[in-house]
């Protein structure tokens, strides 16, 4: 469908014992896009980010990055494919014994072999995009809000400018205005550095912010994409459903 | 029910949990021998382990090295042989007890420590966002703290060997009429440097499987506080379980 996809997921299956979690994920991304996955609650689609990144295992079916399959991968090639991601954790993931600005620097300090000045300049620089002052720098994340969190977690997957940016739930536990400021964030990334990204949300505002597509998946399926525009005449049962937050319809939340 | 089934369902168990722990001990020993090296991470954790377990340690080899030359002398005054308490309590603190008491201290301290600092750390994704950062953890969170414990436990064992043989020699001058420099001499006279080796040696061996198993059930923990808990009270028991067992069979070696 696309020409040239960043990333291509065909027929991704994966499941934790009796339980199967992603039945036959099919899924183009452009480059330079943003797509938005939105479904209910435990769909899948954090362990669908999951198995793109290479911290979970697919059991069938293929993952290409660049045309480049990485399903299958060891350790050391994830690690060079990483190279090209960002990623910004559901529940933030910084490290806490380590201060505002090496965790934002991480990546440069100990993977990349930068110095620790220089690479505390580019974390500050970092910081000041996601509008953190700079005098947040020697903190450790417990003494920061849970927004403040946020912004580290985003300046920690922009810093390097990845080609990829993955964000789960980006705008969750943040108040409407924060989370307006969240949302412009990442698309200011997308649409200043060039970046592929996916995110994952619940919240239907911040989908329409961030997202050129919306996909939903659904038993592990992916049963509609379109563009951001489309989704509120998707003509979709299941997607009208989530979309106007309803109890009534094909998806029965209560139910097995 | 079928009791051959069970049987046969608990050793397969079993034998998983094993190969698991070879595996797991192999990725970390190829970590180890192989660069990057993260030598801030490994001079931290030689203070964690090594400096702030010197009390504990300390205090452990004292009161057992007191006890056992009162236990030594009671014992050797029913063959008239309680001038043999130096002797004994030398070989008995350095070969056998100084490793092992001191050890079982540790995996108290350290693999509880190391267990629960990593199992949080997994529970919270910091592991995930590692791996995302192009950080291998078995080299920047495993390998450092591996590598601090084969460094620090033998140098800790040697600091408890010392001062259990002072806590001998403190009771016996003390409480048991025993003249001090004779003391010292018996002791420096019959201790042969194999059996403060081979101690050494033991103690190098249980600070792989102290550091190891702290690793191992951190990296294992379930979702939850509860499952930190859980990996915490695991890593403590199966490296206290293993230290026993590896003393057996090093102990079998070095007769
Ligand atoms: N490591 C794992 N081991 C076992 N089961 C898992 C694991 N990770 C996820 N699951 C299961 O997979 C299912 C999907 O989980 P996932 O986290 O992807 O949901 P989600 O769509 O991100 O939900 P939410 O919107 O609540 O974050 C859940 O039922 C979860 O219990
Ligand atoms: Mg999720």
């Amino acid at each position: 469908m696309i020409d040239k996809p960043k990333i291509s997921i065909s027929n991704l299956h994966k499941s934790f014992g009796e339980k199967q979690v992603l039945q036959g994920i099919g899924i183009d991304i452009a480059a330079g896009k943003s797509l938005v996955i939105i479904g209910g609650s435990g769909t899948g689609k954090s362990v669908l980010l999951k198995c793109i990144l290479g911290l979970l295992q697919a059991d069938q079916g293929s993952i290409k990055i660049d045309n480049t399959e990485t399903v299958g991968l060891n350790v050391r090639q994830q690690e060079k494919i990483a190279a090209k991601f960002g990623m910004l954790f559901q529940g933030g993931a910084l490290f806490d014994s380590l201060s505002i600005w090496e965790n934002v620097a991480f990546r440069l300090t100990h993977a990349d072999g930068i110095s620790k000045a220089e690479a505390k300049e580019l974390a500050i620089e970092a910081m000041a995009r996601v509008n953190l002052p700079a005098r947040n720098a020697d903190l450790r994340p417990a003494e920061l809000s849970g927004g403040m969190q946020k912004r580290v977690g985003l300046a920690r997957a922009i810093v390097t400018k990845p080609q990829i940016l993955f964000f789960d739930e980006p705008t969750t536990g943040l108040d409407p205005i924060t989370a307006d400021v969240i949302n412009r964030l990442i698309r200011e990334q997308v649409t200043e550095l060039g970046a592929t990204a996916i995110s994952i949300t619940h919240d239907m505002a911040s989908a329409r912010h961030i997202a050129d597509e919306i996909a939903m998946i659904f038993e592990g399926k992916i049963i509609w994409r379109g563009a951001a525009d489309d989704v509120d005449s998707s003509g979709n049962a299941y997607v009208e459903q989530f979309v106007n937050g309803s109890a009534d319809g094909p998806i029965n939340v209560m139910g097995g | 029910m079928n009791p051959f089934a069970s049987i046969g369902r608990a050793t397969l168990g079993f034998l998983t949990i094993i190969g698991r722990i070879i595996i797991f001990s192999g990725k970390c020993l190829m970590a180890m021998i192989r660069p990057p090296w993260f030598f801030g991470q490994i001079g931290r954790h030689i203070i964690n382990i090594g400096y702030f377990s010197l009390p504990v340690v300390g205090l452990t080899a004292l009161f057992t090295g007191a006890a056992l030359a009162l236990n030594i002398y009671t014992g050797g005054a029913r063959f008239n042989a309680e001038s043999f308490v130096p002797n004994i309590v030398g070989i008995g603190i350095t070969r056998e007890l100084g490793p092992v008491l001191a050890s079982l201290m540790l995996a108290g301290r350290v693999s509880a420590a190391i267990a629960a600092e990593i199992g949080a750390m997994k529970v919270t994704e910091q592991i995930d966002a590692l791996r995302t950062l192009s950080t291998d953890p078995f080299r920047y969170l495993f390998a450092p703290r591996i590598i601090a414990a084969l460094i620090t436990v033998p140098l800790l064992v040697l600091v408890a060997d010392i001062i259990g043989i002072f806590g001998g020699y403190a009771v016996a001058t003390q409480s048991l009429d025993f003249n001090g420099a004779l003391y010292v001499r018996n002791t420096m006279n019959f201790i042969t440097g194999w059996d403060v080796a081979s101690g050494l040696i033991k103690a190098t061996v249980f600070g792989f499987i102290i550091a190891l198993m702290g690793c191992y059930h951190g990296y294992n923990s379930e979702q939850g506080a509860q499952g930190v808990g859980r990996a915490t009270t695991n890593a403590v028991v199966s490296a206290a379980i293993l230290i026993f067992a590896a003393n057996y069979l090093l102990t079998t070696l070095f007769v």
